[in-house]
């Protein structure tokens, strides 16, 4: 496999120019651009709030210096509080091309879409000769995430990447779980999983702290209709979940824009500290995604059951389709037909397999099926976090 | 086991892949067991004999413990097992148990 070697000794597995508006009244010039280079590496991010938080600039900052990101295009109005040019700096500090444009600075709309293009169209040219390295299975980030999640997710689609997971981990890559709000009833079986006493007891309190914010927020976990679907217990509906995971040691509790220190698996706490102040900690999955991608993630194992069709900016979402009727009705947007172990077409050891494979396949430059389609969703929005203990990475 | 399938090699259920209908029939560990009622899609069947306060295992995990005793291909739900999840601080009730 062959990738983009960073400054930062890091390697990616695409090599994106991403356009980021610095809030949302710099949405549509920011669009323009990079809608005008369809069907090229050029991807649209941005943060919408016009307010200073510190979350979204620690976000931002770790979105355009991504390894999968060979430069960035900044499009600022020019009066929000966005931090822009600590921002640029550290886009052009990484050693990658950087640019800022202000579109009061600029005289208006059509002359920053035109500055910006140009900038674009040249910066591409310029990552063309960014160094290649031999990536191996060691440097990949492998995030997961369930969405549109029905009966079949716990039985198929999910087991299937904890044993992708497993192997990855194994062969001393680097994988992250996340969802603590579905994994309440689990906080004695995940604790057991630490790497270290420490951890054990900060990977309980940030499942504690999940059951208490989606209470505040009204939000129950187990619902009549899971009851249909055969789940009984809280720990078990919550296992459907977490057993994404696999089976391996957890090495570490990380937050939004934590990297990984080392190999292995980690939990990510993508539920805010403090008492809620700015609403649900996820509005939706592509909150969790651009989240994983900002911790390092290289690529992000979707399963679904009912069909979600969403991909990502700057990183490729595979899709795992649990359910086969789905698959049959969506397989367009499907990588992997997990369904089959219901059919009694695959089991739960082939699927783990073929996800590990699509894996490799995916990091050597095979469009994962999101990509093709042109999705790259992107949502970013007001949270607050503490720093991670000192327990929660390993030593 | 053409409609059930063991999710993790620990687990002392089997789980239902494809509906069930009466008068279907499964072996399970040799063992052949002929269904009375339609089971959908996720449901839990017991794979060893299980005694009262058992813990059912799935996933490799405890998920609960038996409130009756248990034969092999037993249905197993609401009725015949419940919860141990003590949470460490208070929750619902309703948030806790289905109803």
């Amino acid at each position: 496999m062959q990738g983009y070697l960073r400054s930062d000794g890091r390697k990616g597995i695409r090599n994106v120019i991403v356009v980021a508006y610095l809030v949302e009244c710099a949405h549509h010039v920011a669009r323009e651009i990079s809608s005008s280079f369809k069907g090229q590496s050029v991807h649209l991010i941005g943060f919408p709030g016009c307010f200073p938080n510190a979350y979204a600039d620690r976000i931002m900052n770790a979105l355009c210096t991504h390894p999968n990101v060979g430069g960035a295009l900044l499009v600022s109005l020019g009066c929000e509080s966005f931090n822009r040019n600590r921002l640029l700096d550290n886009i052009k500090a990484s050693g990658r091309p950087g640019h800022l444009i202000g579109i009061q600075k600029q005289g208006g709309t059509r002359k920053a879409i035109s500055e910006g293009k140009e900038w674009v169209a040249n910066a591409l040219q310029q990552i063309e000769s960014v160094e290649k390295a031999n990536i191996n299975i060691t440097d990949l980030v492998i995030g997961t995430v369930c969405g549109g999640s029905d009966a079949t997710s716990g039985i198929t689609a999910n087991p299937a990447v904890g044993r992708a997971f497993d192997m990855l981990v194994e062969k001393k890559g680097t994988a992250i779980f996340e969802e603590t709000g579905e994994m309440i009833g689990l906080e004695n079986v995940m604790s057991q999983r630490a790497v270290s006493p420490g951890l054990s007891e900060e990977l309980r309190k940030s499942v504690e702290k999940a059951a208490r914010y989606y209470t505040i927020m009204g939000h129950g976990s187990f619902a009549p209709g899971n009851a249909d679907g055969g789940l009984t217990t809280i720990e078990e509906k919550s296992m459907g979940a977490y057993c994404k995971s696999g089976n391996s040691p957890i090495s570490g509790l990380i937050k939004p824009g934590d990297i990984p220190t080392k190999s292995g698996l980690y939990l990510m706490d993508v539920v805010p500290d403090g008492e809620p102040r700015f609403g649900f900690p996820n509005i939706s999955d592509n909150a969790e995604i651009v989240e994983m991608i900002a911790s390092g993630s290289h690529m992000i194992l979707f399963t679904t059951g009912r069909g979600s069709v969403v991909g990502s900016a700057i990183s490729p979402v595979i899709k795992i389709c649990a359910n086969p009727e789905t698959y049959d009705r969506m397989s367009d947007d499907m990588d992997i037909n997990a369904g089959k172990i219901l059919l009694n077409e695959a089991t739960l050891e082939e699927i783990g397999n073929e996800i590990f494979e699509t894996i490799l396949q995916t990091a050597s430059g095979k469009p994962s099926c999101s990509e093709e389609l042109g999705h790259q969703e992107f949502i970013l929005t007001y949270k607050t976090f503490e720093p991670i203990g000192p327990s929660c990475l390993p030593a | 086991m053409n409609k059930l399938i063991q999710i993790h090699p620990n687990d002392n259920v089997l789980i239902v892949r494809q509906r069930i209908e009466p008068g279907d029939t499964e072996t399970i560990h040799e063992k052949e067991i002929v269904f009375d009622k339609t089971l959908g899609l996720g449901h839990k069947i017991a794979a060893v004999d299980l005694r009262k306060g058992d813990i059912i295992i799935k996933y490799g995990v405890p998920i609960g413990s038996a409130t009756i005793d248990l034969n092999a291909g037993t249905h197993i739900h609401l009725h015949n097992m419940k919860s141990d999840y003590i949470p460490t601080y208070t929750l619902d009730e309703e948030f806790i148990h289905a109803k």
